[in-house]
C-alpha cells in the first residue's frame, strides 16, 4: 500500500483551505488590477488625500506612542503580578478587541462628549474633545490598545524569572532591571505587538466617526476619505484604498526589517 | 556569619529554618519539595518570611517583629541559580560588570576581567552567554556574583544543568574555590555528590532541618533514612572520587 497517496481528508482540507485563501485575496487583487495606471495618478490628486494621509500619520503616530508607553507599563505589572487583581486587569485591557468599533465610538462619546460621564465635568473646564483631532488619537488608542498590550504580556511572561531575580541581587533597582533586563528581551515581542496595534489604528474607521467625526484636516483619517470618496467617485476610493496599503505595507516591511519576527498584518478590516 | 531564623508558609508546606553560617559552606541537602529554593528565595529577599529574622555580619536583613525588609538589592548576596541565568543579550565581560555600577568605568573592567581570570575564563570576554559550555556559564555566574564581592553566596544546585563529566570536574574546583574564599557560602542541592562541597550538611526535610553536622557525623548516626540514604550515595569528604 502506497502511504503517501493522499485521502479524501486531504483533498478536502485542500479545497477548504483554497477557498479561504482566494476569498481572502480576491478583494486585495480587485484593487490593484481594477485600476488604470491614470486612474491611479489621478486619484493621488484628489485634495481628500493630503491631509487624510497627514493626519494619519499624526493621530497613528500620538495613539502608538500612547499605547506602548502606557501599554508597557501595564503589561509588565500585570505580567509581574500574577493575581484577581491583574486577572482583572488584563480582561479589561482586552476589552476593545471584542466590542465593535461603532460600540466603541457610542461608549467614547457617553464618556468623553460634552454631556459624557467625563466629558461634562472637561467642559465646565473648557476642554471639549468630542470631534477633535484629540478625539481620534483617543479612538484609535482605544481600539488598539489591547493588539499591543496582549503582546507585551506575553513577551513579559515569557522571561525567567531568574534573571530578574538575579538582576536585583547584583544590585539593580526594580526600575534598573525593567530597563536594562526586562525591556531588551522582550523587544522584539513588544515591536511585534506594537506593529500590529499600529496596523489596527491605521485602519480604525467606526469609533472614529461616531467620536470625532469626518471633517477634512481636522478628524478625516485614510478610512474615513476613503468612505468621503466613495460617495462621489469610486476611483478616487480606490486609489485612496491602494495608497493605504502600500503605505500599511511599507511601514511594516520597515518594521520587520528593524525587528526580525515582526508579523505581517494586512491593514486591518474595520468592523464597524 | 549569617543567621537565619525564618518560616513562612508556602502552598501545603510550613517552612521553617534556623541555621547560622561562619565563613562555612554548608550544603543543604533535601528531597525535591523539602523547601531548598523557597529557602533561597527567602534569604534574597524575594519571598517575604511570615515569622523570623535574617542578619548578616550583624546587619540586620529582616525582622519581622520590627517590620525590617531589606531590598534585594541592598542584602549583598551573591546567588547563582540553577540555570546560571546569564542575561542572554549581554557579553560575558558586559554580564560582569552588570553588578558593578557604582565604581568607574575603568575599574569596572579591571575587576572583572581580574575575576573572568581567577575563574579561568578571561579568553570568553566576549562571547554571548549562549556560546558557551554549561562549566563556562557556571564559572561566567559565579565570577559576575563574586566580583560585587558579596558578603556570603547561594548556589542553587550548582551543578543540575551539567553532564556528568563536567560535574565531577567543576565540583572538584569549586571545593577548592569556596576553601580560598572563605565566605559564608550556602549550597543547596539534592544531589547526594554535593554533600562534599560542604565543611557541614543541613538536611532539610517538609520544610524542617532535620540534622546538621559534618558528613562524618552524619554518617555515624543518621537522623532519617533519607540522611543514611543521601551519604550512602555520597562519596567520603577526602575521598578519591573528586
Amino acid at each position: 500500500m502506497n502511504r503517501n497517496r493522499p485521502s479524501a481528508w486531504d483533498a478536502v482540507q485542500l479545497i477548504g483551505s483554497g477557498l479561504l485563501v482566494a476569498f481572502l485575496l480576491l478583494p486585495i487583487v480587485a484593487l490593484v488590477v481594477t485600476l488604470r495606471w491614470s486612474d491611479f495618478l489621478e486619484g493621488l490628486h484628489n485634495p481628500l488625500l493630503g491631509p487624510a494621509l497627514r493626519l494619519s500619520l499624526v493621530t497613528t503616530g500620538s495613539s502608538l506612542t500612547i499605547v506602548v508607553v502606557l501599554g508597557t507599563m501595564l503589561a509588565y505589572w500585570i505580567a509581574r503580578h500574577p493575581g484577581p487583581l491583574s486577572r482583572w486587569m488584563e480582561a479589561v485591557s482586552q476589552l476593545p478587541a471584542v466590542i465593535p468599533p461603532a460600540v466603541a465610538g457610542v461608549g467614547l462619546l457617553l464618556a468623553f462628549g460634552r454631556r459624557g460621564l467625563l466629558g461634562s465635568w472637561l467642559a465646565a473646564h473648557g476642554i471639549g474633545l468630542a470631534f477633535t483631532t484629540p478625539a481620534v488619537v483617543m479612538a484609535e488608542a482605544f481600539v488598539s490598545a489591547p493588539f499591543f498590550v496582549q503582546a507585551a504580556i506575553a513577551s513579559f511572561r515569557r522571561l525567567d524569572d531568574n534573571l530578574l531575580v538575579v538582576a536585583r541581587t547584583l544590585g539593580a533597582s526594580p526600575f534598573r532591571v525593567f530597563l536594562r533586563v526586562a525591556l531588551p528581551l522582550a523587544g522584539p515581542g513588544l515591536f511585534a505587538g506594537a506593529a500590529m496595534s499600529w496596523a489596527r489604528s491605521l485602519g480604525e474607521f467606526g469609533a472614529t466617526l461616531l467620536f470625532a467625526g469626518n471633517l477634512t484636516g481636522r478628524t478625516q483619517t485614510l478610512p474615513l476619505a476613503v468612505y468621503t470618496a466613495m460617495e462621489s467617485d469610486l476611483r478616487a476610493a480606490q486609489a485612496l484604498s491602494l495608497v493605504m496599503v502600500a503605505f500599511a505595507f511599507a511601514v511594516l516591511l520597515l518594521l520587520r526589517r528593524i525587528a526580525p519576527g515582526t508579523p505581517l498584518p494586512a491593514t486591518q478590516v474595520d468592523r464597524a | 556569619m549569617l543567621e537565619l531564623h525564618v518560616a513562612r508558609r508556602i502552598g501545603t508546606l510550613e517552612l521553617s529554618v534556623d541555621l547560622q553560617l561562619d565563613r562555612e559552606t554548608i550544603v543543604v541537602a533535601g528531597p525535591n519539595g523539602a523547601g531548598k529554593s523557597s529557602l533561597l528565595r527567602l534569604l534574597l529577599g524575594v519571598l517575604r518570611p511570615q515569622r523570623g529574622r535574617i542578619a548578616l555580619d550583624g546587619r540586620v536583613l529582616f525582622d519581622a517583629t520590627a517590620a525590617l525588609d531589606v531590598p534585594v538589592e541592598q542584602r549583598q548576596l551573591g546567588y547563582v541559580p540553577q540555570d546560571y541565568a546569564l542575561f542572554p543579550h549581554l557579553d560575558v565581560l558586559e554580564n560582569v560588570t552588570f553588578g558593578l555600577r557604582p565604581l568607574s568605568r575603568i575599574e569596572r573592567l579591571r575587576r572583572a576581567t581580574s575575576w573572568l581570570e581567577r575563574l579561568g575564563v578571561a579568553h570568553l570576554s566576549r562571547r554571548l552567554p549562549g556560546q558557551l559550555s554549561g562549566g563556562e556559564r557556571q564559572r561566567v555566574a559565579l565570577a559576575r556574583a563574586l566580583a560585587r564581592e558579596p558578603r556570603a553566596l547561594l548556589l542553587d544546585e550548582p551543578f543540575a544543568s551539567l553532564d556528568p563529566l563536567a560535574r565531577r570536574q567543576v565540583r572538584h574546583a569549586l571545593r577548592g574555590w569556596l576553601r580560598d574564599w572563605r565566605l559564608p557560602a550556602l549550597i543547596v542541592s539534592h544531589d547526594p555528590a554535593d554533600a562534599i562541597l560542604g565543611d557541614r550538611i543541613a538536611v532539610l526535610e517538609s520544610g524542617r532541618i532535620v540534622q546538621q553536622g559534618t558528613a562524618d557525623e552524619l554518617r555515624r548516626s543518621p537522623a532519617s533514612e533519607f540522611v543514611a540514604g543521601l551519604l550512602d550515595a555520597a562519596p567520603p569528604a577526602d575521598g578519591v572520587q573528586p
